[in-house]
């Protein structure tokens, strides 16, 4: 029986079905994707952190109104992608439990600092950039719930990459110090925002199996170039150079090369090592303590009013 | 008592004056006016409604996906209730 509905399963994937909540998915389909999915969230819900730093500093109302929306849509974001993973059935109190006990991870990328205003900038083309472009193919993901919030995510994203390319520009078009402080933070945000598609692909086991049930449509190394190679470009136009004295276009390949990546920065700041670790979790455990009482306050008053309710109707 | 997660909720959307309120998502409120006002900023910051429907997920029914083909097969062999079933002469014009 179990093996009928295993076949059932992979065919449907194998035909480009979604899989609903209620259809049959073998365990591990289920695991993976709670784990994929929340760990998602949690990188939207975290990712505010370092650029919340600086929506009270904006050099300019417009600014700062374009970084309250964008940092809002990551809440948003967060909050789809929350939703997706419930209807497999974990509860949004258990990933939240998951987040502060540091049993989930979030994308290692948010536990860098926020030290310039052009940080918004590069966080923006870079690193919105690198998510995009681990986005795009998920709108297609099997798992129909995830796939639809990735389809809404991703139609939002697309002004964050932009806002944060034209700080840059601006900042390139300004003075001497203007134009180092952009450079300053591209050089601090590129070598992480490259190890954001994650490690290598022979050594990132769970990647065969995940293409196998499109939860997955490229892996790790395939993203990566493919980022490499438009940011590439694009720093062109900010007249300003990615801090990697080997990138260099490759015609055989049609690619640039690149130097080597930190793997073990990578996993220093995987392990909780990082730069933020602890005060992006402690932020996070904060808000949710110090909001308990709110919790509570929103239950006992709608109790309230649904009993006063009752009795208007009695 | 910090066990008290707020029930989940299904956001319906109307796109514009004369469609359908369309399911958007789901989210958490501890009652159908925070559920709205929720509804509104995570599901509406781009003007994607005009009308917001919320109802506590509990009360939704759905049917069993391993029965659809029980639950649709009545359906599939009736091909006469489709306008294409009748074959006319051209001459008729207008039908
Ligand atoms: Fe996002
Ligand atoms: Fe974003």
């Amino acid at each position: 029986m179990e093996k009928d509905f295993s076949e059932i399963f992979q065919s449907k994937i194998d035909e480009e079905l979604k899989i609903e909540p209620k259809d049959w998915m073998p365990e591990k389909y289920r695991q993976t994707l709670i784990r994929q999915i929340s760990q998602h969230a949690h990188s939207e819900i975290v990712g505010m952190l370092p650029e919340g730093n600086w929506i009270s500093r904006a050099p300019s109302l417009r600014r700062k109104a374009i970084l309250l929306a964008k940092v809002q849509d990551e809440a948003g974001h967060g909050l789809y992608l929350y939703s997706a993973a419930e209807t497999l059935g974990i509860t949004r109190d258990e990933m939240y439990e998951q987040l502060h006990s540091g049993k989930a991870k979030y994308s290692s990328i948010f536990n860098y600092p926020t030290l310039s205003w052009a940080d918004i900038g590069a966080i923006g083309w870079l690193v919105d950039g690198a998510a995009i472009m681990n986005q795009v193919p998920l709108c297609r993901s099997s798992y129909g719930p995830y796939a639809r919030a990735m389809v809404r995510i991703c139609k939002e994203e697309s002004f964050h990459q932009r806002q944060g390319f034209e700080i840059l520009l601006t900042l390139s078009k300004g003075t001497e110090a203007q134009k180092r402080m952009a450079q300053d933070a591209i050089n601090r945000w590129w070598w992480p925002s490259v190890m954001m598609f994650g490690p290598k692909d022979d050594e990132s086991p769970n990647t065969i199996q995940s293409m196998q049930w499109k939860i997955k449509r490229f892996t790790n190394d395939e993203l990566r170039q493919k980022f490499i190679d438009v940011c590439a470009e694009q720093v062109k136009v900010l007249g300003l150079a990615l801090p990697d004295p080997d990138l260099k276009w490759n015609e055989e390949r049609k690619h640039y090369d690149f130097g080597k990546i930190n793997w073990e920065e990578f996993w220093q700041v995987v392990q909780g090592n990082g730069p933020c670790n602890k005060q992006r979790l402690e932020a996070r455990k904060k808000a949710w303590e110090e909001g308990a009482w709110v919790r509570e306050a929103a239950v006992a008053y709608a109790e309230k009013r649904k009993q006063k309710e009752s009795l208007h109707a009695a | 008592m910090s066990n008290t997660e707020w029930p989940l909720w299904e956001v319906f959307i109307r796109s514009k004056q004369g469609l359908d309120h369309k399911h958007a998502g789901s989210l958490h409120a501890a009652d159908a006016q925070m559920a709205i006002e929720n509804a509104r900023d995570v599901y509406t910051r781009r003007m994607e409604g005009v009308s917001i429907w919320v109802v506590e997920s509990k009360y939704i029914h759905a049917s069993n996906p391993t029965e659809a083909g029980e639950l649709y097969d009545p359906a599939n062999d009736k091909a006469y209730r489709h306008p294409t079933f009748y074959n006319l002469p051209d001459e008729v014009k207008h039908m």
